[in-house]
Parts: C-alpha cells; structure tokens; sequence
C-alpha cells in the first residue's frame, strides 16, 4: 500500500475539501478547501461577499454545502443543524453575538444547555451548580465580571462579547469560530478579547478569525487565508506574509510581498 | 471598588428591588386607601373573599397571556377560546356526559384551540400572533355561536360547579367563612407557573425567546415548540377559565368574555411585563390583576359607575407604562 500523500504532516483537526454553495444561479462558493491544525489560530480575509461567511455557516452547521465533503478529527462529517456541529464540538460566536441581554450571565452561557436533573419529564434547572461553573469557566479564561448574575444587557461591548466566547467554550470546544469579534468593540477592549483568543490557543483550542483589521490578524494568528470571488486565493503562515501582502489578497492582486519587504513583521 | 462604584451598586441593587416588589407596595397602598375608605365594610372575610371571586376568571386569562406576552407574543382569541370551552362543557352537560369527562372538555377546548394558534403561528408562518389569534377570535366566536345556536344553556351538574361555586370551610371558622375553590384554583395555577418559569429549562427558554429569538435558536433551543407549548398554555387557561365562569354563572352563554382578552392584557402590562417580551414576572401579573379588582371593588363599594372604572383602567395602563419607561431610561449605562 502507499502512504497516504500527505503523510508527516498532521492530520488536520477540520478539513473541508471541494466544497461549493449556490444559492440559485448564484456561486458563493467554487470548490473550496480549507483545513484547520489543533491549537492552530486561523485568520480569514476577504472582501465582503468572498464566501468567509457562507464558508463559517458551512462549518459550523447552519448551511449544508451544496458539494464538498468536510472532515472532522480524520472522519467524514455531516451537520444538518448548528447542534451537530456543536456535538462535535465545533462553536460559532455570531457577529451579532446571539446573547439574551434580560437574562443573567450565567444563564446565557449555558442556555440551551443547563445542568440539572428530570422532574415529571421537565429539566429542572440547578441554579447554584450553574452559578459556579460560570463563575469557574469564567476564571478559567481570566473574564472578570462583578457577578454573573449581572444581566447582559448591562455589560459592554467587550464584555459581552467575553461572555458570547466563554458561552463557545463552556463544554469542551474544540473549534471556536468567530465573526468580526472586534468590529463592535471599543478600542481598549479589542486587546482583551484578542488575548482571550490566545488564551484559547493556549488551552488547545482551535479558532477560526474572520477579521477585516490587520492589527487583530497579525496579532493573534498563526496562518492567514484568503478567499476571492468564492475561491481559494492564498493561503500562508503568518511569518511568511505581510500586512500589505494580505491586504493586496483582499482585493485580488499578488506580489506585493517583496516592494513592501520594510513592512515584513519579525 | 471606589465609593462612587459602591453606590452605583446600591441604586442599582434598590431599583432591582422596587422593580421586583414595587408594584405589591402599590396593592398595599391601594387596599390602604379602600380601608380608609370603607373602614367597616372593606376588609371583611366576605368582601375579601368576593373579591378573589371576582379576580380569578381574569386571573386565569392573564397568567396564560403572560406567557405569551413573555415571548412578544399576544393572544387575541382568549376572551371567544373561553366562550367555546363554556358552551361546548355546558352543551355536554345538557347531554347528560358524565361529570368527570364534562369538567376535562373546558381545559381541552381552550388546549386544542392553543394548539391551532400555535402551529399557525410555527408551521403556517403568519407574520405575527397578531394576525393568528385575530382569525381564531372570530372562528371560536362563532363556533361558540354555531354549536348553541346562539341560545345560552343554564344548570349544570354540581360537581361541574365544584370550580367555579364552591368553598371550602374553613375548619375552627364559622361555616359562612369559607375559602372560594377558584380562588384555591388560581393560587395553584400561579404557584405553578413560577415554578415552571423559574425552575425549568423549558421556563427559561421562554425568556430567552422574548429576550433575543435568534440567540436562542442558535443555542440550539427548538424556538418553535416552545412557542406552540406557550399557546397551548394559554388556551388551557382559558379553557379552565370557561369551566370556572360556567361554575359561577351556573350557565354557558356564548356571548361570554368578550373583551376579556383586553382586560388580561391589561393586568400583564399593569403588572409589569414588557410587551417586547422576556421581561415580567408572575407576581407582578398577580398585582395586576388585584389592582384591577380592587379598582373595580372600590369603586363598586363607593358606587362609582362602571364607566368611571373603565376610564380609570385606561389611565393605570398609561400611567404604569410610562414609570416602566422612566425606569428603563434611568437604569440606562452612562
């Protein structure tokens, strides 16, 4: 038998192979592949209507790829719902964030997912157990909050935008996908969240960042993506690439890399 | 923490509170005044009693209404949904069924009838509850109507009676002081629903429905079957809420509760809950409720016209609207 080609490298996390999405006459994707390494901190950069977001809705179940297989952890996968995704777990926090500002935090967290035991086929909720894992998960991602049962709709922007990633991360992600993080974001509080995004690296989880600001994809990623037109346009580990070069890949064009080579990071 | 962050903590902990239970202090005061007012008469076993009597068919609409309301939903059909419940148990009893099934078709219409609303809602996908329970208001009116012949229907069978009639003595009390059924009733019904608010997940995930819909469906929460069970409650509480008025009137009438989905309306939003959905709670329906009724009291025991009272109702509703919005604007982060 031969070795597989891609043998010594490492089998990727997710892998999503050849994938295309029309939405009637319309291409959103054309054969696209994409894999993702565990611990690895992906950038995702295009221009509006590249595919980043058709791509992200793929992966993690909210659109079914019209062709293509994905991959997860070596094994063919398919998602019908945002929850099998999350079964495998693969985690989406939305660019509009999705939390439900007149619950408290910990209730946001773990929605759809409380701890608690069976009562006349109802789930019973236990509040204090809940209480406490968020409060530890909290910790845990070094989130500070006065208390987590502060309702949502009275924290910032960054924090909630903490509390939207601590609810991503509350059971064992393997996958973290997110939209624009920072877009929304204060300036002081765009720091906190991107060394959040490390702090993740760290626990070995893997994150997807689709981000149109340089200074986030340079700061937290280990390789950074392109997508054009629904296509693959390049793809590269961050030390090999610079800011302008990325740029120029938004907007179609290559071979930036060395008239800008002042600009290269070290 | 700075002095300056510590009393922010404060008024924010005090405005948590005046939201929680500042509306039983308005009941306090309103029963205050009517005792000031009617000092001999007021807080006498029977008027109390009479007044729980009164409170508990809207009591039943408005803690079914609050579900729905929870989810920035609204329920036009419950006033015609409890006619129908009425008039089809009445009509059953006039066929001589037995007492036991008789009593069970005034919840199962009005949980039917919810569960038409629902799945209009889910499955037909009309834009808004509006919309669904507009139709069936008319379509149970008339079902009300066509099953009856428009003809009211009087005497039932006592045991039918038992919810909407009877009392239950009070033991070391003089037999006249007796606790009215509906309102045990009621009691259990609100008990119940708190604890099913505030303890399940189900409970839970009716909040975040009216908080944010989206952020719900993406935590994996099947937004629709927790819309089509809120509907079916709040039929089911019409339907118990048709079986206590026929006990009461000892009748069905096909023009029964009409406009009594205003007045359950009404007590929700009295009692606190957001028309945009997930915020209220179920004590705060009951304080709506019970300052409706003890408005209505008052004024019947001061002889003040019906028309007066309407008029009055109209003003709270305003009047409680507005200081939720004061509050809201003043709770806002600088």
């Amino acid at each position: 038998m031969e070795p597989p080609a891609d043998a010594g490298r490492e089998r990727p996390l997710l892998e999503a192979r050849n994938i295309s999405k029309f939405f009637g006459a319309i291409t959103a994707l054309d054969k696209v592949n994409f894999h993702l390494a565990r611990g690895e901190v992906l950038g995702v950069v295009g221009d509006n209507g590249a595919g980043k977001s058709t791509l992200m809705k793929i992966l993690s179940g909210l659109y079914a790829p019209s062709e293509g297989e994905i991959v997860f952890d070596g094994r063919p996968v398919r998602f019908t719902s945002p929850r099998d995704a999350r079964q495998v777990g693969i985690e989406m926090v939305y660019q509009d964030l999705a939390l439900a500002g007149n619950l408290p935090i910990y209730e946001n967290i773990y929605l759809g997912r409380e701890p608690g035991g069976k009562f006349l086929g109802l789930t019973v909720v236990d509040q204090r157990k809940s209480r406490t894992m968020a409060s530890e998960h909290l910790d845990r991602l070094k989130i500070h909050v006065k208390s987590v049962d502060q309702n949502v709709e009275e924290l910032s922007g960054g924090q909630q935008q903490a509390v939207a990633i601590a609810r991503a991360t509350a059971f064992d992600a393997r996958v973290v996908i997110m939209d624009e993080p920072t877009a929304a974001l204060a300036v002081k509080e765009v720091g906190k969240v991107l060394d959040l995004i490390k702090g993740l690296k760290e626990h070995g989880v893997s994150v997807i960042l689709i981000s149109h600001r340089m200074d986030d994809i340079f700061y937290v990623c280990d390789r950074v993506m392109a997508l054009f037109h629904g296509r693959n346009f390049a793809d590269a580990p961050l030390k090999q690439t610079t800011r302008n070069e990325v740029i120029g890949w938004i907007m179609g064009t290559r071979g930036h890399t060395e008239a800008l080579a002042h600009d290269r990071v070290h | 923490m700075t002095d300056h962050a510590s009393a922010t903590a404060r008024n924010q902990n005090i405005a948590r509170l005046v939201e929680r239970f500042g509306i039983i202090g308005v009941v306090v005061l309103m029963m205050v005044f009517l005792y000031a007012l009617q000092p001999e008469y007021f807080l006498t076993f029977a008027n109390l009693t009479n007044i729980l009597k009164q409170i508990a068919n809207n009591a039943l609409l408005s803690i079914g209404m609050f579900l729905v309301i929870l989810t920035a939903g609204i329920d036009l059909s419950v006033g015609s949904v409890m006619a129908l419940a009425m008039m089809a148990l009445a009509l059953a009893n006039a066929d001589g069924w037995p007492w036991a099934i008789v009593i069970l078709i005034g919840p199962a219409v009005g949980a039917l009838s919810g569960l038409v609303n629902g799945l209009g809602l889910t499955v037909l996908r009309l834009p808004h509850p509006f919309i669904m329970t507009l139709g069936t208001q008319f379509v149970a009116r008339a079902l009300t109507n066509l099953i009856s012949g428009g003809a009211p229907i009087s005497g039932l069978a006592d045991p039918v009676r038992y919810i909407g009639a009877a009392s239950i003595p009070v033991p070391g009390l003089d037999p006249g002081m007796a606790i009215p059924v509906s309102a045990v009733v009621m009691l259990i019904c609100y008990v119940a629903v708190a604890l099913f608010l505030n303890k399940t997940s189900i409970g839970r995930h009716i909040y975040a429905i009216g908080g944010n819909p989206h952020a719900a469906r993406v935590s994996g929460i099947n937004v629709d079957r927790v819309l089509v069970l809120v509907y079916v409650l709040c039929g089911f509480f019409a339907g118990l809420a048709g079986l206590q008025l026929a006990g009461r009137t000892n009748s069905g009438f096909p023009n029964a509760g009409i406009g009594a989905e205003l007045d359950a309306i009404a007590a929700v939003i009295i009692g606190g809950a957001s028309f945009f959905g997930g915020r209220g709670t179920v004590l705060g329906v009951f304080a709506g409720v019970l300052i409706m009724g003890l408005l209505r009291n008052g004024l019947n025991l001061m002889n003040v016209s019906v028309f007066w009272q309407q008029l009055l109702i109209g003003l709270i509703i305003i009047l409680a609207v507005w200081i939720d919005v004061l509050r809201r604007r003043a709770s806002v982060r600088k």
